[in-house]
């Protein structure tokens, strides 16, 4: 295979690596920040819950921003269209997103009470909406966009944004997300606090799991009958990266079950996924939360390979324009540019991982109500 | 065909504009206060004084109550490329992507990650741990400003990438042509020193406070001598930075040159005047009064006595056969795309460099399609594009004109503190520290009229010389864009009186354990139960 093409592949599945991690990290956050308002009943309780991620959440959310900054280097039309076509749920996420980070950094610098209570919600919503979001794009993306290019390479929409919102199967997805980051930051809770917070969050966590399994079940079920996307002529991998031309495509209902027929292995992905979740839970149960932990990153692996691969190559498939689809191999930057950004990455990945990692280390152990109060630095 | 709504341009434009002027508000300090925290922690470790370990938690609180807005406007930013700016991601994507991945790979990472156990790990590390880390923290922030520059110089002087007919977009091709783009590096070093202008005035301006209300009197002396000789070395690094800059402009952007100074016909050296003020109209392309300083423009501008600098009718005359020469260029493109002939590609190469201009006769061509203007109207077309080649003059030359005598101000004041604080007659001056404080806000002001001048005077360009703007956008709705922007303001609005609200707040209550008011001229270390933080187990 031409080195283009493999190095296609290889921020194909560098793209996966980043939701994984995104989902995991600052799904994990947002958890926290949707459950704050159930697992404290009073401030103290909540300062807690909110101090055990704060030395985290900002690293965590580069997760986040990194997503974004990759599509952009990586598969820069993707990014463009993507983000354009889906401009009002971008923007309320974007909205939703921003929050964050001011009420991390403001709820507990002023005494009064609305004051709090206020950000308390801002937390509620900067948790679940994201996520929220972030699964139900991807269940867009399955469903197939509408949008075409004209001859400069300018997108063009050719439905409405309503269609993305009131849409069963993007809703189970998020729901689907939900969970998962109500289940990870449940752990996280479990892992860092104490009673009464740990049971609260035990019990979150668990349900959480759980939930997350059944609608991974019922939108695997739900797929078998979507109309998914099949390329009907062989594509040159290492072609021009040009969505104008070079595919035919062809919808075909059950068409993302095509990889899985193909490649019976494949199953392993969403086994591992709902194994994941179920265990997890089950781990939970049994008070073994650091392993749980882990299990949740393993859920979000099945989960986000699962999806990659019934997709392969698709990225964006337009249902309009079928052959102007955003795959793999026709929106990915050049050659040069992925080598470079490889090279960095190679670099770089394995030093944020040791000194993120650090950090955790630094910050070990169970966060006291006691000493979050008394700390003239804590949040 | 498609057709360009020029009021959704505008209106991604202005929320741009909006979006980013936001975001620089907060940027400037966390960029220059990083490295002030460092300073005064890297004298506490040293020395081992209570008093700057208070400094550097004190200005650590409201660097905080700061960066958090930083970093949420930071996300927006980082969105919007590709929520409104569509087709600039898809056509230069290839060669921007790249910086700003980098960044996030460089510097966001470690700045957030590390920002983290700053507030958070004053107990669990030891003094020189919290000191490195405190370091890269204002390293982190400084990278993030280094990566972005590059990228946004990528725009302003393209370098390191060319067009290509395959995949119709600008190929990267030479990492070390955008990373050493000479703009970039200039850029980067005006930005992060305008940004110690901005952390050295805020520091000096709240100390004043301090001292005229007589309260914390030798924590805020200290600080005010540090931020005193921060700012007077910081403003005389901007300023021969930002000649540089100008030079750069004079030989890559000639059309932001000649807005800058109002220059309508090319100069006369070596007399030619520097335009101190005056009203240009971009209408009638012409200034209405003038006052300027003689022969000092030609120096100032080519670092010569004999250079002449391009006037805007000048600059218009020349480009009316690029035009041509573009239309040409990108008939031929599209052509290319549908045959895949050698001769549609041989006749693109030969019209390439003037693509651009090409591109930019859309907005006058009949159907705003470039590629079939009848033959007859093909001059009307070029006379009406040639005007748009220059940026709003007026705009351009009066927000130089700000950042300058700003400029000039900052010199002064820094100067005449850093004198009096060292002479530590400081509180003799009240009407001095009164204008300390008061400037607080200034150098703000100084970098966003900075930014309008870069960002205005590159139009019509995203890409200069290669993408308009007025085709960059994404093809959105007005009600978009309306959507967007209400809830912009709205939220915005909320941060800031937010930001205010605790900035005062804090800012008023001043450091927490004021450790020398009681006991002054005690400069012992203090006995760590002083510490009120309970070391969490
Ligand atoms: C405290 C802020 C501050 C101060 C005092 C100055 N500048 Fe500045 N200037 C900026 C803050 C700034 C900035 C906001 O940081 C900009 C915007 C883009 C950039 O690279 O820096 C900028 C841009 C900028 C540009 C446009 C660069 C471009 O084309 O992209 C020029 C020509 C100058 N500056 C020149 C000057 C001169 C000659 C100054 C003093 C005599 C000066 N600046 C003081
Ligand atoms: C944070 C500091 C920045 C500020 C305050 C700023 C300010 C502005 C302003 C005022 C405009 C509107 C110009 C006009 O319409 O006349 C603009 C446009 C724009 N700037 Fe910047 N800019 C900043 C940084 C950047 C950077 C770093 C980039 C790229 C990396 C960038 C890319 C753009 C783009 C794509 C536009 C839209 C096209 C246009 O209308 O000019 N800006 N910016
Ligand atoms: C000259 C232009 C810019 C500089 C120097 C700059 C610098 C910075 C700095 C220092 C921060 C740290 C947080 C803070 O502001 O307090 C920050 C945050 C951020 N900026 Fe900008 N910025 C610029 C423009 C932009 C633009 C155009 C983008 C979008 C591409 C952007 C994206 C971000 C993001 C995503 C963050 C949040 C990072 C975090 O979580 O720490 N910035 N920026």
């Amino acid at each position: 295979m031409e080195l283009y093409a493999i190095l296609k592949i290889v921020w194909a599945v560098m793209l996966g690596v980043l939701f994984i991690g995104l989902g995991t990290m600052v799904g994990m956050d947002m958890g926290v920040g949707t459950l704050l308002r159930f697992v404290g009943r009073n401030d103290a309780e909540r300062r807690t819950a909110l101090n055990i991620i704060g030395p985290h959440w900002d690293g965590n959310q580069v997760w986040f921003i990194l997503g974004g900054g990759a599509i952009f280097a990586a598969f820069p039309t993707l990014y463009g269209t993507s983000f354009s076509v889906f401009y009002v749920v971008m923007i309320t996420l974007l909205f939703s997103m921003i929050l964050r980070p001011v009420a991390f950094e403001y709820r507990s610098k002023a005494d009064s009470k609305i004051w709090r209570a206020s950000w308390d919600w801002v937390f509620l919503v900067s948790g679940f909406v994201p996520m929220f979001i972030y699964g139900a794009a991807f269940g867009n993306i399955l469903e197939g966009v509408g949008y075409h290019f004209g001859w400069t390479g300018q997108y063009y929409q050719d439905e409405s944004f309503l269609s993305y919102l009131l849409n069963p199967f993007a809703i189970l997805c998020g729901l689907m997300s939900v969970s998962l980051s109500i289940y990870q930051g449940g752990a996280m809770l479990m892992l860092r606090a104490d009673n009464p917070i740990w049971a609260r969050a035990r019990y979150y966590a668990i349900a959480g799991g759980i939930f997350a399994a059944i609608l991974f079940v019922a939108g695997g079920i739900w797929m078998q009958f979507l109309t998914g996307f099949v390329m009907t002529a062989p594509v040159n991998p290492a072609m021009p990266a040009n969505p104008l031309h070079g595919q035919s495509v062809a919808m075909v209902a059950g068409g993302w079950m095509h990889n899985f027929r193909n490649h019976p292995a494949l199953w392993v992905l969403p086994l591992m996924g709902v194994s994941c979740m179920l265990a997890g839970s089950a781990m939970l149960a049994a008070g073994r939360t650091a392993v749980a932990w882990w299990l949740g990153l393993g859920a979000w692996a099945g989960t986000i390979m699962t999806v990659g691969c019934a997709m392969f190559p698709f990225l964006m498939p337009s249902s309009t324009v079928p052959d102007q689809s955003l795959t793999v191999w026709n929106s990915t930057a050049s050659a040069y540019g992925l080598g470079c950004m490889l090279a960095v990455a190679a670099i770089f990945v394995p030093i944020i991982l040791a000194y993120t990692s650090w950090c955790y280390y630094v910050m070990r152990g169970k966060v006291h109500t006691v000493d979050v109060v008394n700390d003239s630095h804590s949040y | 065909m498609e057709f360009i709504d020029p009021n959704v341009v505008d209106l991604s434009r202005f929320q741009f504009a909006l979006t980013a002027l936001y975001h620089f508000m907060f940027v400037p300090l966390t960029l220059g206060l990083t490295f002030m925290l460092a300073a005064m922690e890297t004298v506490y470790v040293v020395t081992g004084r209570q008093i700057y370990k208070d400094m550097a938690q004190f200005w650590g609180k409201l660097f905080g109550i700061n960066f958090a807005i930083g970093v949420a406007t930071g996300i927006t930013m980082e969105f919007e490329f590709g929520t409104n700016w569509s087709m600039y991601s898809h056509f230069f994507g290839d060669m921007f992507g790249t910086p700003l991945a980098i960044e996030g790979l460089m510097a966001f990472f470690m700045e957030s990650t590390f920002v983290g156990l700053m507030f958070f790990g004053w107990d669990r590390l030891s003094k020189q741990a919290h000191l490195a880390i405190t370091y890269l923290v204002a390293l982190g922030s400084n990278l993030s400003a280094l990566w972005i520059l590059i990228a946004n110089a990528g725009m302003n002087m393209p370098e390191g990438a060319h067009f290509d007919p395959e995949t119709m977009r600008m190929q990267f091709e030479s990492f070390v042509n955008l990373v050493f783009n000479p703009d970039a590096q200039a850029k980067f070093v005006h930005t992060s020193v305008a940004g110690y202008v901005s952390a050295a005035m805020f520091v000096m301006g709240i100390s004043a406070f301090y001292l005229l209300r007589g309260q914390h009197r030798q924590f805020a002396a200290r600080s005010f001598r540090m931020a005193a000789l921060f700012g007077i070395i910081s403003t005389v690094a901007v300023i021969t930075l930002g000649d540089v800059l100008g030079r750069l402009d004079y030989e890559k952007q000639p059309t932001k040159i000649a807005a800058i100074e109002g220059l309508w016909h090319t100069s006369k050296p070596p007399f030619e005047p520097w335009i101190l003020a005056a009203l240009p109209d971009d209408a009638k392309q012409e200034n209405h009064f003038e006052v300027g300083v003689p022969f000092v423009l030609t120096p100032l501008i080519t670092h010569t006595f004999d250079q002449p600098i391009t006037g805007m009718h000048e600059l218009e005359d020349a480009a009316g056969p690029r035009i041509r020469s573009g239309i040409e260029a990108v008939s031929a493109l599209r052509r290319y795309g549908v045959t895949h002939s050698d001769a549609d590609l041989t006749l693109f190469t030969q019209h390439e460099q003037d693509m651009g201009y090409g591109l930019l006769a859309a907005r006058h061509a009949p159907n705003q399609d470039v590629t079939n203007i009848p033959e007859d109207q093909i001059d009307t077309v070029v006379k009406a594009t040639q005007p748009d080649i220059l940026p709003n003059v007026f705009v351009t030359f009066w927000s130089f004109r700000f950042m300058v005598f700003l400029s000039l101000w900052f010199f002064a004041l820094f100067a005449v503190s850093a004198y009096v604080s060292l002479k530590r007659r400081l509180e003799h001056n009240k009407l001095l520290l009164k204008l300390c404080m008061w400037s607080i806000p200034l150098p703000i002001l100084a970098t966003e009229f900075g930014w309008i001048t870069a960002e205005a005077g590159r139009q019509p360009w995203t890409v200069f010389g290669w993408l308009p703007t007025f085709l960059s956008a994404s093809s959105h709705g007005v009600s978009y864009m309306v959507f967007s922007l209400i809830g912009f303001v709205l939220l915005y609005s909320v941060f800031i009186a937010a930001e205010l609200y605790l900035m005062f707040k804090f800012a008023r209550l001043g450091p927490e354990h004021d450790s020398m008011e009681p006991h002054a001229q005690h400069d012992a270390p203090k006995p760590s139960a002083f510490d009120m933080h309970p070391t969490a187990s």
